[in-house]
Parts: structure tokens; C-alpha cells; sequence
């Protein structure tokens, strides 16, 4: 088998026009993204008195939380040891991948001095919960690059580099592990420290574990999300099985989360803004019924379960329920001057997002991700399964 | 009864590591405990006419630019902003007013410097907290985590920094007084050390308890602040926000003290928990 770059082979999927669309998107919101750099941050409608916009609840806070997918499928199948998933790993960690290289960009685009980010490295304040953030997305990015490095090197039919990856792979996905939990903890320890901006209903000293519990859920649903989007673009079987055996998991993340919440809410004596503010009170049920405990009774019911478009409904719900709670939580119970996103801050937003579509589209086009039928890849992946 | 759950809640939330903490109790570090020999100014809003001399001499001595309308003509900032560290206002309710001066509280365990990921803010040993540019990375986490709303940022520039008051922490080092309150021709405004300010605050409101409202704000609030003021008004009706006494790094801290346990615990479970799933592969292969 020759080695090197020439034995990197296109795979033909078609190209619809969703994709042309999204390529486009993705230039403008890119070129503006530029464009923002050229002139700094007064193409934003981020002021003195609101100064965190939808860069950091949407593509910062949701972002993040909704890759926590891949090291809790990596968590799954090498620690639990639980095989049968082992198929939607590589496209779990790429999505992972991915939302960290988005995650990173979108920083780039929000920082007022973006070319000082190195600066994370050699000034230090370990009691900032964002120094701690910051650490550990690095050092996580760097992980969820080597655990997805077999796939280049596969490839590549690089031999040496692939073996020496495989012996570290369960460091690496212990690592992982607790690189994560360490972030997605540390996303809520670092609105700990707005006591007085934060709506009741949204702040608690357990802020850190429910951004931990409810990143685990949105993860999982969002890896199903996308393994159905994807199945469907590029003609794969939609393992329906696996989809159902990862989100019979997910009520007793979600269950635990509301259970937590409710005491919470009890104890603390937070209740009482129910009948005083009915906005907040408004979003908060949305939040809770329609983000959390509807989606945890969709998926603790087998039938459900068991059909695609219950099951892709409950997984939009759930990842629905985590981006409103960071946006309840960042952006809009937060005190501060009225604020909506500009032109320009919302395309960025969206063209990242698009240009993480993209980047997952060449991915699939040029490396095995898929067990392919017509591929002698697939009995490769049988093996890797196995070992 | 309350602070008990409240202080149950927060060992509970600081994380899996807390699990193997035996306790929390940790006041944030880059605290000074010498904070009645540190550096404080008092405002006494009954002695201040709002001649706003404080306010330009601020200017003068910070080079900040002056607000101008069209014609070029001076106006009078309306708010504190990236051109205005510091700033007179007034409120006025019937008969009864009162001048307050804007500016950086100088809080002794201040927010900012606390969650600052790169240090760019600092608590001076001597009171002020100082802004070091050539660190900052713009994340504008201090701007959030201030409760007074104090940094400011210069969202016009392509490279905007971080502004607020500094105390003229320069001037404090050569032993003379900041700009503004040596501006000040009435006294309204003065400094000294912190524990001088305080017996001053209190001995007023203890002669003339009719003229003022009972309470020195700055002295309790988020832990106590350089900046410590003595209205006739409520502090509420000036935009005084009311704040716990607890300072804000010592609710994250605990959090970021468990880092470690959390870590490797973490790494711990899950490695018990691989071994535990793999020993019969182990068996097998022997």
C-alpha cells in the first residue's frame, strides 16, 4: 500500500444546493469576520453597559457546551467500554474538533486584542475562571486533534505514527475527559462571579454543575442530530439503534439535572420571582419544560425513541434547551443597556457556523469517516471496533 | 439558617473535587491585609457645590480627551465612558439633592483583577487597582464582573484597551494626593489612609446625624472599597447598587481551588472505572 498524500482519495458525494448556500454564507460571514479585524469591534451593538453579545452566549457558551458530545461518546466507548457505538465516534470527535476551532475563531472575532491571546500563556491569574477556560480549551483542542489524528493517518497509510497514537488513545481519552468536565464546569463558575447581573432564576452556586450535566446531554443529543443530518447527505444508514441506545441515557442526565434544579429553586426561595417577574418566569418554564423535561419523557419512551423523527425532534429540543438557558443566562436576564446583535455580529455567528458545516463536508469527502459497504475501509473498521 | 443552605449549596457546587475537599475556606489571595493604612478618599456629598474641578483636573492629569458637541463646543460628559474616568452628577427630588461623584470604587478584593484570565488588572498593596494595557487581551470579562459598572472600553478603536480611574496611583507613590481631590476647593473630596477616612465618615454622620443618611458606603460593601462616600440620600437613589459585604473572588475561588481535585478525581473514576470494564479482556488475553 503506497504512503503519502496521493493515497488520499475524493469520495464522491453529491453537492446539493443547501451546501452552495452554505458555502456561501460561510465566505460572508468570514470576509466579515475580516472586516472586523480591519475596523475593530464598532460593527458590533455590544457598549460600556453590555459588553458580552451573541459571540460569547451563542458561539462561546452554546458552542461549547453542545461539543461536550464527543468526550462523552469517547467517555462511552473506550472507558465504559460499551462498542456497539464505536461506529459514531469519529464523527463525534470531529464535530468536537470542529466546535473548538469555531469556538477559537469566534474568540478571535470578539477579543478586543485578538493578537494578545498568546498572552494566556505566559501571564497568569489562576483565580479567573477564564484563564482556567482558556487552559483547558487548548489543551483539550490539542486532545480531540490527536484522538482524531488516526483517521488523517489511516489515510495518509502512515503506519508508525497510527500505532504509536492507538497505545496512547486511553490517556489521551482520559484526558479528555477531564480536560472537559473542567471547562464545562468552569463556563458556569465563570457567571459566579455576576451575582448582581444575573437573573435568580439563572444564578446559583450550582451553576457549574449544571453546566456540566445539561453540556452532557446537549452533547449526546447534538451527536445524534448530526449523525442523522449527516447520514442523510451522504446516503448512510442512519443507525437508528445506536441513536436510540445513546439517548436512553439522556433522561437520567436531564432528570437529574431538573431534580437539582427544582430543589434548588426551592431552597434558595428563588420561587418567589415566579409570581414577580413574569418574563423571566415565562422563559424559565419554556426553558425547563420544553428544553429539559419534555425532551428527557420523549426519550425515556421507547417507541419514541425507536423512530427518527421522534428521536431528531427530542435531540433539536434538548440542544434548543441549552442554547436558551446560555442565552437566559449571558444575554438576556442579564442586567445591562438593551442590546440586539448587529447585522454583522449575526452573520459571523452564522457563517462560522457554516464554515464548521464545511470544514465536517471535506472531512467526510477526503478521510474515512464512514464505514463505507463498497470500501475495503470497512473491514478496517470492523477491526479497529474489535480491538 | 439562610447562610447555612447558601454555604451548603456553594460546597456542593464547587465541583466533583469538593467530594474529597475536607472543607472550603480560603479568602481570595491578592488581598492586602493592611487595608487601613491603604490609600482611600472620602466624598461628602454635603460639602460638594459640583464645581467638577475633580472632573477636570481627572482629565488634565489622566490626558484624557474633552467631550465636544459638533462645533467643536465642550459639553459636559453624561456618563462615565472611555473618555471619562470620573464624574459629578446630581439628584434631586423636591427639596432634597445631592451631588455624587463616579468613579472606580478601588475595591479591596476587587472583581476585575480577580477574574482577569491574564492579570491585567492589579490591587496595589497601597489601594489602587492599576491597568496594565500590554496584558490585556480584551476579553472584557472585568466589564461584566464589576458590580459598580466601572471599566469602561474605547469600542471605537481598532485596538481598544480597558479605561477606568487608577487612583493616580503614580502621584499616591511620589506621596502626593490624586488629581481630583487635590482639586477639590471645598473639601468635599479628601484622601488619606483608609482607617483616617472611615473615623471621618462616621464622626460626620455621628455630629450631624440629621444631614446624613446612615451609613458610609464603601465601608461594608463587596468587602469595602477605597472609595468610600457619606450622602444626605439613600445610596439607591444616587445608582448605588446594595451589595453583600461577601467580595466576589471569594465565591469563584473556592471553585478554582478545586481545579485539581476535580482534575484527577476525574481522571481517577475513570481509569478505576476502564479497568473495572476491561479485566475480562485482561483474563482473556492471559
Amino acid at each position: 500500500m503506497a504512503t503519502g498524500v496521493n493515497n488520499i482519495r475524493l469520495r464522491k458525494y453529491p453537492v446539493g444546493a443547501g451546501m452552495i448556500l452554505i458555502w456561501i454564507t460561510g465566505a460572508i460571514g468570514l470576509s466579515i469576520a475580516v472586516y472586523r479585524w480591519i475596523v475593530g469591534l464598532r460593527i458590533t451593538n455590544m457598549s460600556d453597559n453590555r459588553p458580552w453579545g451573541i459571540w460569547i452566549s451563542f458561539d462561546m457558551m452554546s458552542g461549547i457546551g453542545l461539543a461536550a458530545g464527543a468526550f462523552s461518546v469517547a467517555a462511552i466507548v473506550y472507558i465504559f467500554n460499551i462498542k456497539k457505538l464505536y461506529p459514531i465516534v469519529r464523527p463525534t470527535i470531529l464535530t468536537g474538533f470542529i466546535s473548538y476551532i469555531l469556538a477559537a475563531l469566534t474568540l478571535l472575532a470578539d477579543l478586543g486584542l485578538p493578537q494578545n491571546i498568546w498572552h494566556l500563556i505566559i501571564y497568569w491569574n489562576i483565580h479567573s475562571p477564564l484563564f482556567e477556560i482558556g487552559w483547558c480549551v487548548m489543551a483539550y483542542t490539542t486532545v480531540l486533534l490527536l484522538e482524531f489524528s488516526p483517521v488523517v493517518f489511516e489515510a495518509l497509510g502512515w503506519k508508525a505514527p497510527l500505532k504509536l497514537i492507538r497505545r496512547i488513545t486511553i490517556p489521551l481519552v482520559i484526558l479528555g475527559i477531564s480536560l472537559s468536565t473542567l471547562h464545562q464546569s468552569t463556563l458556569g463558575t465563570m457567571l459566579t462571579a455576576l451575582p448582581y447581573r444575573i437573573h435568580p432564576f439563572w444564578y446559583s452556586p450550582l451553576l457549574p454543575v449544571y453546566f456540566f450535566i445539561t453540556a452532557i446531554a446537549a452533547g449526546m443529543a447534538m451527536t445524534v442530530f448530526e449523525s442523522y443530518h449527516s447520514a442523510r447527505t451522504y446516503q448512510q444508514n442512519f443507525e437508528l439503534g445506536i441513536a436510540a441506545k445513546i439517548t436512553s441515557w439522556i433522561p437520567y442526565v436531564l432528570g437529574l439535572y431538573i431534580i437539582v434544579k427544582l430543589v434548588d429553586v426551592i431552597v434558595s426561595g428563588t420561587y418567589i420571582y415566579l409570581i414577580q417577574d413574569p418574563w423571566p418566569t415565562f422563559m424559565f418554564l419554556i426553558e425547563i419544560m420544553g428544553g429539559a423535561l419534555l425532551p428527557a419523557l420523549m426519550f425515556a419512551d421507547r417507541r419514541i425513541r425507536n423512530t427518527k423523527s421522534g428521536l431528531i425532534w427530542a435531540a433539536f429540543l434538548t440542544m434548543g434547551g441549552l442554547i436558551l438557558n446560555r442565552f437566559n443566562s449571558t444575554l438576556v436576564f442579564m442586567k445591562g443597556d438593551f442590546y440586539f446583535p448587529s447585522a454583522a455580529e449575526i452573520a459571523v455567528s452564522i457563517g462560522l457556523t457554516c464554515l464548521g458545516i464545511i470544514m465536517f463536508d471535506a472531512a467526510i469527502r477526503f478521510l474515512p469517516m464512514y464505514p463505507n459497504p463498497r470500501e475495503k475501509h470497512n473491514k478496517q473498521f470492523v477491526e479497529n471496533a474489535n480491538k | 439558617m439562610d447562610l447555612n443552605r447558601r454555604e451548603f449549596l456553594k460546597i456542593a457546587g464547587a465541583g466533583l473535587g469538593s467530594l474529597v475537599l475536607p472543607s472550603i475556606n480560603v479568602s481570595a489571595a491578592a488581598i492586602t491585609d493592611n487595608t487601613e493604612n491603604a490609600h482611600a478618599m472620602l466624598y461628602d456629598a454635603n460639602l460638594c457645590v459640583g464645581c467638577r474641578a475633580c472632573q477636570i483636573a481627572c482629565k488634565k492629569r489622566a490626558g484624557l480627551p474633552y467631550v465636544t458637541d459638533e462645533n467643536q463646543m465642550y459639553e459636559m460628559p453624561t456618563d462615565l465612558d472611555g473618555d471619562t474616568w470620573t464624574l459629578i452628577k446630581l439628584y434631586q427630588e423636591n427639596e432634597t439633592f445631592s451631588y455624587v461623584k463616579k468613579q472606580c470604587m478601588h475595591c479591596i478584593a476587587p472583581a476585575c483583577a480577580s477574574v482577569c484570565p491574564v492579570a491585567a488588572l492589579e490591587k496595589t498593596p497601597e489601594g489602587p487597582v492599576v491597568y496594565h494595557s500590554y496584558k490585556c487581551i480584551g476579553c472584557r470579562y472585568c466589564m461584566t464582573a464589576c458590580p459598580f459598572d466601572i471599566p469602561k472600553y474605547e469600542w471605537e478603536e481598532i485596538n481598544p484597551i480597558i479605561q477606568k480611574c487608577d487612583f493616580c496611583a503614580d502621584l499616591q507613590t511620589a506621596g502626593k494626593q490624586p488629581a481630583c481631590s487635590a482639586a477639590c476647593p471645598t473639601g468635599a473630596l479628601i484622601s488619606g489612609t483608609r482607617g483616617e477616612m472611615l473615623e471621618i465618615a462616621h464622626y460626620r454622620i455621628n455630629e450631624h446625624p440629621d444631614n446624613y443618611f446612615n451609613h458610609v458606603y464603601g465601608e461594608e460593601e463587596v468587602g469595602g472599597t477605597s472609595m468610600l462616600y457619606i450622602t444626605p440620600v439613600s445610596y439607591e437613589k444616587l445608582g448605588y447598587p446594595t451589595l453583600d459585604s461577601k467580595p466576589i473572588p471569594d465565591i469563584t475561588w473556592p471553585y478554582m481551588k478545586a481545579v485539581p481535585f476535580v482534575f484527577f478525581g476525574m481522571a481517577g473514576v475513570m481509569s478505576a472505572i476502564y479497568y473495572w470494564t476491561h479485566r475480562n479482556e485482561t483474563a482473556k488475553e492471559e
